[in-house]
């Protein structure tokens, strides 16, 4: 694990102590000394993944605070008077198999003016009902995310119904924890002022590189949420979070 | 030194017993040869053009076997277009039929030139056979919804479109801005907003995008390409100039077509598979599976699917991912189906009705016809959202709606399409209870099949009448209705119920635009249902609505279709004039050139349908109307094909009155025609043909034994053609009718007025243009005058000298017209008229003429070979000789020995079939013409020989003598 060259400011200056993690070193020769013929040469090679010692692989992941890459670097030697030639590509790391599998929890949920929290202004809010249904907080990464809401009644006229994708990332060391979250992806399922008492699909499909089954490790935890934001016309939203947690099958 | 003219004596029946040839009996047709060695070829090409279609069927076979035909026939074969093999090529080649045939597929990848063009085009219209493409639809969608508002593009791909953003904007600032814009516009990625468009620059610039996209694509920049896909998606959301709405969805989706079918392509060219123990990878065939389509390929449209996935707002998401659902049958069997529900489902999350109809429009566009039934999803226009529409777009709510009848109409056209009866009553009931919306209706009338509709015409009347007034126009409503019943029947008891019915309504509709154009279609109804009562009724129910305001100046062309589909269906022409309110209809049109057409639809039928004669007065007086009206248009402004047509159609009508035995009434008819139709020639024409013919026909009945009175009609005949003929324009056409008037009444034995036709034509001669124009090409008259004069003085045979003229008064006035007449310097047609005048001569001094007619004496009765007639013949004669000797003196004088030598040879062929040969000038005369013949050789030696013989031969005759002296006289020049 290492800091992602993204991050900047305030979070380094923090964490800078944070080292990269090595999850997994090795090294083989893949080509005995000598002349490499002219044209193309194709050298095969293999090597089982073996963590280190105490440690254990994770599946790749590309966040802003934390990452998980596994990298292989490719060095030819040469003679004196030339440098070496280095290449370096990520290759991405899956489970196969794993016991923990999606197990469907669905979730009903009613959003009403009542239902907010951290609202200044109670009389200004607009009186809605949205009702709707996740078909499972406990999602499979490959699979996508459904469910559908209704607006059964609302005063206000409705911009945009949106989904986010949220990523919570929790980095632990020595002077405490920092717990981020960052939007990953926004998905619009409603564009408009909807019809009412229609019932709207939900459906995200989760991003390949950008998500990785729910991580909580002693050093660090990659967790993920969706929000339900209803946008209205006058720019006011309200969101209703919700914690789901993936898992690769 | 003069030759005198001897004309050699005859005796026609002698003549004409001894050269008669005694019939003999064919059995080929003298043509037949050539038709059977077509056929041998025929038969011979058979085996091999077979061979080659069956062995290889690249579209060019056809081609090629029709081209190799022509050349083995020699030149252009008649037969190659007939050809029955060719044709069945033709149709053999599936590739070339299905690259005419537009289908949706084939106009998506138009523009793109792959060669899965094809192989894809057949696929589809394979199951799409008499479906209606949307390229039809599509068009005229552009075609109506347009809008004179301006328009805004929000893109980031633009960059070739500053000259005119630079021209609109004049201030200093704004300049400023743009060179800024500019300076951006080289990074990709800088979206800027282009406003104040114009129709035709949006247009223009979704063209742009398109190219673009095409440009990113080829340039594999795939990721930009897919970019500039969803930014045109994007451009669906706004709704703001709703007018053009339609027109947007038509022009955006064409460029997401064409990225679909982008995308499809390559996962396809992609997707080689291997055959099971092949070696190569074979692309994959028409119907693949998808265990067929190799991982990488699969992941490569997976990658597709997820990137779409991705993309934030739901309109660009939806409509991207429509437009490559068909990649979806490269993953997994069940994808498609469940992606088109998902897809489906999605829509419901659009809020603007009027975007979310058009999404599932497309949807159904995009995929297979007959899943269009689970698209059927409820239709609410959400009366909120339409409303704020309405004020901000200040439209009104019938105008609001028609814009969703592109999409509705497509909709249900797929759901309709092929289906049954039980389709129709279950979305009918469905509309019933849960909407009952007329725009709706109106898509179920346009969508299913007429016959469907027409049987159910009253329930869909009930219904009508339940809809809700607002809204949508009921107008349009009973106008669907009445299409459906035009092209389907319904049910025979409930027609008259459904015309009441319909009409109560309609009638009172106070907009006479609205009336119009229900009235258009409905005027078949009756038309093809009921009789003469309710048609009239029907029109003078149109008459009313049309009247007040004038409002029928704004109609004519619907008028104009009342007009054509009464008379498609109406041939009785009598009934149709009994009607006491089709005239009147047509006095409506007060527009002088919808008149005319009108007129001339009217005629046109009359001429098509009507084959009997007839006299009936009324139809008569109104087609005479009618005739006149058409004649009146006609100004020194028409164009000639215009006025040719006009006078076809008067001329058929003249023609096809008859009053039977009643000639009188004929002729009287004629003369009212004269007096209508003045102004146009073939008209005349015409009309003078028909009083000849009517003299003829009177001189049939009577059989030629003229009582007073049938001798004084056909005399009144003559006089009408006598006065009219000088009003004809054109010089040409009087000359024949004066021959033709004057033969006529040569023989009906009206004498002095043959001889005053004549006088006529002899005094109208100098007046023969040299050139006339026809067909935008000057031609020279000469050919004309030849034959005309020819014709002309063989019936001059006949005719008797007039008493109280001296003899011979009309030959000599015609040779004084043709000696002064100004014939081109070049052309020896005088010498050839004198020639035929000749001709006439030597047949006038015989002792009986060779033909007579009928009751007339001609010149050999009246002198009976008086010689002092003979020797004014011969006098005449003689001075044609002597014209003939100098002409040909000139010739030869002017170097053109070609000319002469045909004419001395001609002169020649004169003397020798005509000429008293014992007469020894004439004798003299031949040889020294044969010597001119013959002197610069350029006379054919195989045709001079053959006149040798001719006089040999000749000569073997008991009175031939004189030929064998000449023959003798005569030498075939020995050069070749």
């Amino acid at each position: 694990m290492q800091l992602s060259a993204k991050n900047v400011g305030i979070f380094e200056a923090f964490y800078s102590s944070v080292k990269p993690i090595q999850l997994i070193h090795c090294i083989l020769e893949i080509a005995k000394p000598g002349r490499l013929p002219s044209g193309r040469t194709e050298i095969p090679f293999e090597f089982p993944l073996k963590p280190k010692s105490n440690k254990c692989l994770y599946e790749t992941y590309h966040g802003v605070f934390i990452n998980i890459q596994y990298l292989l670097r490719c060095e030819m030697k040469r003679s004196l008077l030339n440098k070496d030639l280095q290449k370096v590509v990520e290759f991405i790391l899956e489970y196969k198999d794993e016991n923990e599998k999606a197990v469907i929890k669905a979730v009903d949920f009613s959003i009403t003016p009542e239902s907010l929290q951290n609202v200044k202004d109670r009389s200004k809010i607009p009186s809605f009902l949205l009702k709707g249904k996740l078909d499972s907080t406990i999602c499979c990464i490959t699979k996508p995310f459904t469910g559908e809401i209704c607006v059964e009644k609302c005063d206000a006229a409705i911009r945009s119904i949106e989904l986010q994708l949220v990523r919570v990332e929790t980095c632990g060391c020595a002077e405490g924890y920092s717990r981020d979250a960052t939007e990953i992806q926004n998905i619009q399922i409603g564009e408009g002022d909807v019809c009412r008492g229609i019932v709207i699909p939900i459906y995200m499909i989760f991003p390949r590189l950008f998500a990785c089954p729910t991580l909580i490790t002693s050093n660090f935890k990659i967790e993920f949420e969706v929000n339900i934001v209803v946008v209205f016309e006058d720019d006011h939203l309200i969101t209703e979070n919700f914690p789901i947690k993936l898992t690769r099958f | 030194m003069s030759y005198t003219w001897v004309a050699h004596p005859r005796n026609y029946d002698l003549e004409k017993k001894t050269g008669h040839l005694t019939a003999e009996e064919v059995i080929d047709h003298p043509l037949k040869p050539l038709t059977i060695m077509l056929q041998e070829g025929k038969v011979k090409r058979r085996p091999g053009s077979a061979a080659s279609s069956t062995s290889s069927s690249t579209p060019g076979t056809p081609r090629k076997t029709s081209s190799s035909t022509t050349t083995t026939w020699g030149g252009v074969d008649p037969l190659s277009s007939l050809h029955p093999l060719s044709a069945a090529l033709e149709g053999l080649d599936p590739l070339s039929q299905f690259a005419v045939t537009t289908d949706p597929l084939s106009q998506m990848a138009s523009e793109a030139s792959f060669n899965e063009k094809e192989f894809f085009s057949s696929k589809k219209s394979k199951h799409e056979e008499n479906f209606e493409p949307w390229t039809s639809k599509r068009n005229a969608i552009l075609n109506k919804y347009t809008t004179s508002e301006k328009l805004s593009i929000i893109t980031s791909f633009l960059s070739g479109g500053e000259k005119v953003v630079v021209k609109t904007q004049s201030s200093m600032t704004d300049k400023v801005k743009t060179r800024l814009e500019q300076l951006d516009d080289f990074e990709e990625g800088s979206v800027r907003e282009m406003l104040n468009l114009s129709q035709q620059e949006y247009v223009h610039r979704i063209e742009e995008l398109n190219q673009a996209l095409k440009q990113s694509w080829d340039q594999d920049q795939r990721v930009r390409a897919l970019k500039i896909a969803i930014q045109c998606a994007k451009l669906l959301v706004d709704t703001s100039v709703i007018q053009f709405y339609p027109s947007k969805f038509v022009l955006i989706t064409d460029i997401l077509d064409n990225f679909g079918s982008l995308v499809y392509q390559r996962i396809h060219s992609k997707a080689e598979y291997h055959k099971p123990g092949n070696k190569y990878p074979v692309p994959l065939p028409e119907n693949f599976t998808p265990d067929q389509v190799p991982e990488s390929a699969k992941e490569t449209c997976r990658n597709w699917f997820f990137k779409i996935a991705s993309i934030r707002e739901l309109i660009p998401r939806f409509y991207v991912e429509t437009a490559i659902l068909k990649s979806y049958s490269f993953l997994t069997h069940g994808e498609y189906s469940r992606a088109l529900m998902r897809l489906t489902k999605m829509i419901r999350g659009i809020g603007d009705p009027l975007v979310a109809a058009f999404a599932r429009c497309y949807l159904c566009r995009m995929t297979s016809s007959n899943s269009g039934q689970v698209f059927f999803s409820l239709f609410k226009l959400q009366s909120p959202v339409v409303q704020r529409t309405l004020v901000e777009q200040k439209i009104d709510l019938p105008t609001y709606l028609t814009l969703y009848s592109p999409a509705l109409d497509w909709i249900l056209h797929c759901v309709a399409y092929r289906a049954s009866e039980l389709v129709l009553k279950e979305v009918l009931l469905k509309c019933r209870s849960q909407c009952n919306s007329a725009l709706l209706l109106n898509s179920i009338m346009t969508a299913f099949k007429p016959e469907f509709i027409a049987k159910r015409a009253l329930d869909f009347v009930e219904m009508m009448k339940e809809c809700d007034e607002a809204g949508f126009p009921k107008h349009l409503l009973y106008r669907t209705l009445g299409l459906c019943l035009v092209v389907a029947d319904p049910p025979e008891d409930q027609r008259l119920q459904m015309l009441n019915e319909v009409w109560k309504v309609v009638t009172k509709l106070k907009n006479p635009a609205d009336y119009m154009s229900c009235a258009e279609v409905w005027i078949e109804y009756p038309v093809k249902h009921f009789s003469k009562r309710e048609v009239n009724t029907f029109l003078g129910d149109i008459i009313k609505h049309m009247n007040p305001d004038r409002a029928f100046e704004s109609h004519y062309s619907q008028l104009v279709s009342v007009f054509d589909r009464i008379l498609s269906h109406m041939h009785d022409f009598a009934m149709l004039f009994s009607m006491d309110h089709f005239l009147p209809f047509l006095d409506m049109l007060q527009k002088e050139s919808v008149k005319v057409d009108v007129c001339k639809m009217v005629m046109e039928t009359f001429v098509r349908t009507v084959r009997e004669p007839t006299n009936d007065p009324v139809v008569i007086n109104a087609l005479m109307f009618i005739c006149k009206t058409m004649h009146d248009s006609v100004n020194a402004l028409t164009l000639d094909d215009e006025k040719r047509q006009v006078s076809a159609l008067i001329c058929r009508f003249i023609r096809q009155i008859d009053y039977g035995r009643d000639f009188e009434q004929q002729l009287s008819f004629y003369v009212e025609a004269r007096a209508t139709f003045s102004n146009l020639d073939p008209i005349l024409v015409q009309l003078v043909q028909c009083v000849n013919h009517l003299a003829m026909k009177t001189r049939q009945i009577i059989k030629g034994h003229h009582t007073r009175k049938t001798a004084g009609f056909v005399k009144a005949c003559s006089a009408y053609s006598f006065i009219t003929i000088p009003s004809l324009t054109d010089v040409i056409s009087r000359l024949d009718m004066y021959l033709i008037s004057g033969q006529v009444a040569l023989l009906n034995q009206c004498l002095s007025q043959a001889d005053a036709f004549f006088k006529a034509a002899i005094s109208l001669l100098p007046e023969v243009p040299k050139t006339v124009e026809v067909d935008g090409k000057h031609r020279s008259t000469e050919p004309f005058l030849i034959s005309y004069i020819s014709n002309f003085l063989s019936a001059l045979l006949v005719i008797p000298d007039h008493p109280e003229q001296e003899p011979l008064y009309l030959i000599r006035g015609l040779l004084n017209v043709v000696q002064d007449y100004t014939w081109d310097s070049n052309s020896d047609a005088r010498i050839i008229v004198y020639l035929n005048v000749l001709n006439l001569l030597s047949s006038m001094t015989q002792e009986s003429y060779i033909y007579h007619i009928e009751k007339v004496d001609s010149n050999d009765a009246l002198y009976g070979s008086d010689p002092k007639f003979l020797a004014m013949i011969s006098k005449i004669g003689s001075t044609l000789v002597d014209e003939m000797l100098s002409h040909l003196k000139l010739l030869g004088d002017k170097g053109t020995f070609k000319r002469q030598a045909s004419l001395a040879m001609d002169f020649f062929n004169r003397i020798v079939t005509h000429g008293d040969l014992t007469n020894n000038s004439l004798a003299t005369l031949a040889v020294n013409l044969w010597g001119v013949i013959n002197k610069h050789g350029t006379v054919d030696t195989k045709y001079c020989v053959r006149c040798l013989e001719f006089v040999k031969k000749r000569g073997m005759r008991p009175d031939g003598k004189a030929f064998t002296d000449l023959a003798a006289r005569l030498q075939v020049p020995s050069r070749v």
